[in-house]
């Protein structure tokens, strides 16, 4: 049975070693200086943004003393005991939560219309020159890089406060975020369709109705309702800033210590989320699978 | 007979192939009860939420007004400060970015199919992110606000706890998502379970982790600028307050700040990313 494993002679085993000896050590110094830098970084951050250890550690018992005093009524006892209670502001809280989800709508729809129409001129492949596609993708940067609750603080003051606002910041901020992504799946489709429909005489936009629109669907509306969920989420905040929905609620409550609205508000919150997060994701891969079926 | 060639009867051929044409009965229905639905609850939303032509009307031509009262953008005299503040925002994002890595490193493996295999710490686990990530980065500030007082280290405790929940997910996808033979290889020659998480797991979900963080590191800059507005520290104390008062152009000089700002972080981040996980193509 020769299965003996061939061994190498000494001189030209200590040259491997060596080889790899010094490979090893090259890699543990880049690491070692990746670690020291990471480490002066989180020094200087931590100085600036008065990390306090000590504060946290002291008052980290305020965190589940303050976690634990949410879930009590004013007569001290446990939420659960007394859902009704709890609940007291149940139906105007619906109602604010369904005018977030409104708002939420309002603006990713408004919001998947614009980035639709825009989306083409900040792509490579149908832009009608090189400037057009500058200044949309440009554009597109701006709305996104801006956060929506900045254009709801400057709109309140020019729209009043209210939903509108509300809808507006979230629509801009979703016309960047989705023209993105949209001009990416514009990127990748295939062009042999659109050539066809140019060749037969079909105008820009007779040829992305026809050639473009039926490829790139499903993949829109998929990022579309992926948006959709996130503005959910952005909506619940507009009413910090006076834009309207249940945000208004919930900072009352956290700033008037009213701490069993504070829960109650907050898991009606998380449960919407939730609830949005799973019908979304299902209609997202039913999409995904038509679009897979073709 | 040439022109008939040229030109075939369309009719004829629109008769022929009506499917192909027009599309299957059902889909069309299926397409225009879609499209209703969704204007119907847009013009339910609309009615609802009190839009109107002469508030948008009134409301755009003061948009103009503001607009043009923002050139030239000046910072005021206050320079000196909008850049503590503008540092202060980056460091919030830099810190809260790396707690949350670090705290979501170890709950990724509990969400994981493959490597937790109790069920219901699995369970627990992803509702923990889910609901963690159901709550907005500004509500989070709110509540760290009453733990450790207003100030920047309560928006590093915010974005943390926000992204605590985005990343155990995102993880615990990668991790789903790695070639499970490393690891066998790895029990196959005598390594222990942590053996094999250590040398078959993390250097294939190393490279993913680290570009996510990035990415995070990116998008929490422009989460950190907006706490301020409720007292998380930041240059978002400043906007927030020039906004209250009109100062317009000193509004326009901070969101200049802010854009060039991530726009710098998102050159060096995607600078570095490249550098530590190199051009990969395929799977991860």
């Amino acid at each position: 049975m020769a299965h003996a494993i061939p061994r190498l002679p000494d001189t030209q085993i200590a040259a491997l070693s060596a080889a790899y000896r010094s490979a090893q050590a090259a890699k543990r110094r880049t690491t070692l200086i990746g670690v020291l830098v990471l480490a002066i970084l989180i020094m200087v951050a931590g100085r600036v943004a008065e990390v306090d250890l000590v504060k946290l550690w002291n008052n980290a018992g305020q965190l589940t003393s303050y976690l634990g005093r949410i879930f009590y009524l004013d007569n001290g006892k446990l939420v659960f005991t007394d859902i009704a209670d709890w609940y007291w502001g149940l139906g105007r809280w619906m109602n604010r939560l369904w005018d977030t989800l409104l708002i939420a709508y309002l603006g990713t729809l408004f919001g998947a219309i614009g980035a639709f129409f825009l989306c083409f001129a900040a792509t490579i492949n149908l832009a009608v020159n090189p400037a057009q596609r500058f200044f949309a993708r440009r554009f597109l940067e701006f709305c996104r890089t801006v956060p929506e609750i900045v254009f709801a603080l400057i709109f309140v003051v020019a729209f009043g406060l209210g939903p509108v606002p509300g809808v507006l910041a979230i629509m801009i901020h979703t016309v960047g975020a989705l023209g993105k992504l949209f001009a990416e799946v514009v990127e990748n489709i295939d062009m042999k369709p659109v050539e066809g429909a140019i060749a037969s005489g079909a105008t820009r936009w007779q040829a992305i109705r026809y050639s473009v629109v039926p490829q790139v669907l499903p993949n829109f509306a998929s990022y579309a309702l992926l948006r959709f969920e996130i503005n959910v989420r952005g909506a619940s905040v507009m009413g910090f800033v006076g834009a309207g929905g249940i945000g208004q609620d919930l900072i009352e409550a956290i700033r008037k210590f009213y701490y069993s609205d504070v829960s109650a508000i907050l898991l009606l919150i998380i449960a919407a989320v939730m609830i949005i997060d799973l019908v979304t994701e299902r209609i997202r891969h039913r999409l995904i699978s038509l679009e897979h079926g073709r | 007979m040439k022109t008939s060639r040229m030109f075939p009867d369309q009719t004829a051929i629109r008769a022929r192939h009506a499917a192909l044409v027009s599309g299957s009965q059902r889909e069309r229905w299926v397409t225009l009860a879609v499209v209703l639905a969704m204007a119907g609850v847009a013009l339910l939303a609309i009615v609802r939420l009190e839009f109107s032509f002469a508030r948008l009307g009134s409301g755009i031509v003061q948009l103009g007004t503001f607009l043009g009262l923002m050139v030239p953008p000046t910072p005021g005299t206050q320079l000196w400060a909008l850049l503590k503040a503008l540092a202060e925002t980056v460091a919030i994002a830099f810190l809260g970015t790396l707690l949350a890595a670090l705290i979501a490193f170890p709950l990724g493996f509990l969400a994981a199919r493959n490597t937790m295999a109790n069920r219901l710490v699995r369970f627990l686990t992803r509702r923990f992110s889910d609901s963690i990530r159901g709550v907005d980065t500004l509500i989070w500030a709110l509540i760290w606000i009453n733990v450790v007082g207003l100030g920047p280290f309560a928006g590093v405790l915010a974005i943390m706890t926000s992204d605590i929940g985005a990343f155990s997910k995102l993880y615990s996808e990668a991790i789903e998502a790695i070639d499970r033979r490393a690891g066998e290889g790895v029990t196959s020659t005598g390594g222990s379970r942590v053996h094999a998480i250590r040398f078959g797991i993390v250097p294939q979900v190393m490279p993913v982790l680290i570009s996510q963080m990035l990415y995070y590191f990116e998008s929490n800059t422009r989460s950190a600028t907006i706490i301020g507005i409720v007292g998380a520290g930041g240059i978002g104390l400043y906007l927030a307050e020039m906004i209250r008062t009109y100062e317009w152009d000193q509004v326009a000089f901070i969101i200049l700040m802010i854009l060039v700002t991530v726009a710098a972080i998102d050159f060096v981040s995607s600078r570095l990313r490249l550098a530590i996980v190199g051009e990969r193509t395929g799977r991860l």
